[in-house]
């Protein structure tokens, strides 16, 4: 296969696109299209300070490359979650991130939950009761947290995070097989700043997550291979593997699912959901942050448990 | 005379001589999960595979079964 552009070897080829691309030019083409992308959905502009939110994965590493690379003043985020499972998960993600950094010149901020709060994941998890014994959710939840708390106190205007296409699409197809009236309106690739919640954006939410690994390859970028150890058998994983199957008899499928979903939202199909999703929100009476409930937000109150005392979070 | 294809712990051996893509088939590997990689290069689904070839896959969806 020869590259579209200039007639040498080919090393990806886009089934979805047509388009076969050499190292050179593909490498060229990736921080191109993330600019298209950043101006099409009004991500930012060249004088925002941008927070990117860093594992050590393949796809925020990659983002963090092209953004910085694209000339935006990007500053990286990463989170000590203190996940082990026996192959020092977070360790290695925290090293590979920092080494990224450090090769680069660029300001990484570290947050580490233990330090911060007195008890990593795992141990929060264990307190919490909230994810049948997998840690996702309370997850989920610490992330939201803290990325909107570090990028509000170090006056960050946006935060971007590295989700690919094929995230976006197990998630819609998640969200979707449940009807979920609550979450199929706020899937969007700019979610806009809002009583106290910092604007967030995925400038990567149409590369496919095989272009995205391709990218961090060819630009020789170090990634921790194997992700958290907490993700194995995750129902988003079997979705993006179902999808990779249709995908393989119809090239383009996955993209055509999402982007005929935007294009479904930007006319008005989830206009009612959209108007109840963005209701005023209270203050957490502990932290400040926005919460959907009066009194401390599920944050505070996972926080706020004592070890010896498990409850379950609403 | 054979072609290794290793994806993770696994290893798979198909005959020389077929494209990467109809190898991938014979081994039940969907090419939109993987990479693959011939002495560190990337490779694409039209390459023809050569006697002692060895093939290392890069999975692309990180804790997936491929």
């Amino acid at each position: 296969m020869k590259c579209k552009t200039c007639g040498q070897k080919a090393v990806v080829n886009m089934r979805q696109h047509k388009l076969a691309l050499c190292k050179e030019h593909y490498l060229e083409w990736i921080p191109e299209q993330t600019a298209r992308f950043i101006k099409k959905y009004w991500m930012f502009g060249p004088d925002e300070k941008i927070l990117a939110a860093v594992s050590g994965g393949k796809d925020s590493l990659s983002l963090w490359d092209i953004l910085h690379r694209l000339g935006y003043q990007v500053d990286g985020l990463y989170i000590g979650l203190g996940i082990d499972e026996g192959i020092g998960y977070s360790q290695e993600s925290q090293r590979l991130t920092k080494k990224f950094a450090d090769e680069r010149g660029l300001k990484l901020h570290i947050v580490d939950i233990q330090k911060e709060y007195g008890a990593d994941i795992p141990a929060l998890e264990d307190k919490s009761k909230r994810g049948q014994d997998k840690p996702c959710s309370v997850c989920g939840l610490v992330k939201r947290h803290e990325m909107n708390r570090i990028a509000h106190n170090l006056g960050y205007d946006v935060l971007a995070t590295g989700h690919n296409l094929d995230d976006e699409a197990a998630v819609l197809f998640g969200n979707t097989l449940s009807w979920s009236r609550e979450l199929l309106p706020r899937q969007k690739p700019v979610l806009p700043a809002h009583d106290g919640l910092a604007k967030k954006v995925k400038p990567l939410c149409r590369f496919y997550e095989k272009e995205m690994t391709a990218y961090a390859m060819l630009r020789g970028i170090e990634y921790i291979y194997e992700e958290c150890p907490y993700s194995i058998g995750s129902t988003s994983i079997y979705y993006k593997e179902l999808l990779n199957r249709l995908e393989n008899e119809r090239p383009g499928a996955k993209l055509s699912f999402y982007l005929k979903f935007l294009d479904a939202r930007e006319k008005g199909l989830f206009a009612e959901q959209v108007e109840s999703s963005t209701a005023p929100m209270f203050n957490c009476s502990k932290c400040g942050q926005p919460t959907k409930y009066d009194g401390e937000c599920s944050f505070c109150k996972l926080i706020g448990i004592p070890s010896d005392e498990p409850s379950l979070l609403a | 005379m054979s072609v290794k294809i290793i994806l993770r712990n696994t290893e798979y051996e198909v005959k020389p001589g077929m494209n990467l893509l109809d190898a991938l088939r014979k081994i039940n590997i969907l090419p939109e999960g993987v990479i693959a990689t011939r002495l560190g290069e990337m490779i694409l689904e039209d390459e023809i595979l050569k006697d002692g070839d060895v093939i290392k896959l890069i999975s692309v969806i990180s804790g997936g079964n491929q």
